[in-house]
């Protein structure tokens, strides 16, 4: 499976995604610069976490404008697969490459923890290697990942299966409203989430949650 | 010509820096606050000289980038 990742001024979870990539699909992926204005042909595009153009403006908007992002939406739209993590969920949302917004947390305080995920549909590319109502262990760390969208989106996200993950009962660390913790856009090829799956795929730091979404891309790819 | 593009959270959207702002008011002692709302102000300097040219430029900027209009509204003054 092949993937790049994009790099913007103030990303700073590119080296963890790198690393989970390499070692889940075996293949390095390619780091592109957010000023190249064509991204190599892959299986799946990642915009990491971090805090492109220190959060200026709202959080993930001026990246969301940068020429790579251009060719992430023509991509997207032909169907690549985007992964966004985090910052890269915020970048998502402000690109319009999916609905809603992502606000400040609603207690007003950075969250740097571990959360528990439930797997709402395991029924797409980046689930698959999950069982439905699963619940895994993930790490979040943000100040702005309380999700926002008005009640007609809302409806259009709970009824066509577009919320990929929950925040487990009780756990829901931002405000984020339904507890949502991860959506797809319509056709399902564009996952933002705001936990970090990349931070849980090694035995020596803590467990290997995470690993089943990469697994579940490299299932898809295969499929 | 200069124009001030005032941006502001929608109505029935959270805004817990407004909240926070709201109750430091009452710790101070302020009496009858109803509410508090935080915005932010963008001043522009542009070397159109229509203002009704500026005012259009300025709304496919806040359209394209300078509001999220998900979450925030926005209002153009020309300052001249």
């Amino acid at each position: 499976m092949r993937s790049a990742v994009v790099l913007f001024p103030g990303s700073n979870r590119d080296h963890d995604m790198v690393k989970a990539l390499h070692d889940v699909t075996g293949n390095r992926p390619t780091v592109v610069w957010h000023q190249d204005a064509t991204l190599p042909d892959v299986d799946l595009i990642v915009l990491p976490g971090g805090f492109s153009y220190g959060d200026y403006l709202r959080c993930g908007a001026i990246a969301a404008r940068s020429p790579a992002m251009l060719d992430v939406a023509r991509k997207a739209k032909a169907g690549v697969r985007v992964l966004g993590v985090c910052n890269g969920f915020q970048i998502l949302t402000e690109a319009g490459l999916l609905p809603g917004a992502l606000m400040r947390n609603a207690h007003l305080r950075f969250v740097c923890k571990e959360v528990k995920l439930r797997v709402i549909n395991n029924a797409t590319d980046f689930t698959r290697a999950y069982a439905k109502g699963q619940v895994i262990r993930c790490p979040v760390a943000h100040h702005d990942g309380n999700y926002f969208a008005d009640p007609e989106t809302l409806a259009r996200l709970e009824d066509d299966g577009r919320v990929a993950f929950r925040y487990a009962e009780g756990t829901n660390p931002n405000g984020s409203i339904n507890d949502i913790a991860g959506i797809l856009n319509e056709a399902g090829n564009v996952l933002g989430m705001m936990p970090h799956p990349e931070n849980l795929i090694e035995a020596l730091h803590g467990g290997l949650d995470g690993r089943g979404l990469f697994e579940s891309v490299i299932q898809a790819v295969a499929a | 010509m200069k124009v001030r593009v005032t941006i502001t959270l929608k109505a029935g959207v959270l805004d817990p820096q407004g909240k926070a702002i709201e109750g430091a008011l009452r710790g101070l002692g302020f009496a009858g606050i109803d509410g508090a709302r935080q915005g932010k102000i963008v001043d522009l300097a542009l070397a159109e000289t229509d203002p009704d040219k500026a005012r259009a430029t300025v709304a496919d900027m806040c359209e394209k980038l300078l509001a999220n209009t998900v979450i925030e509204n926005y209002d153009i003054a020309v300052l001249g």
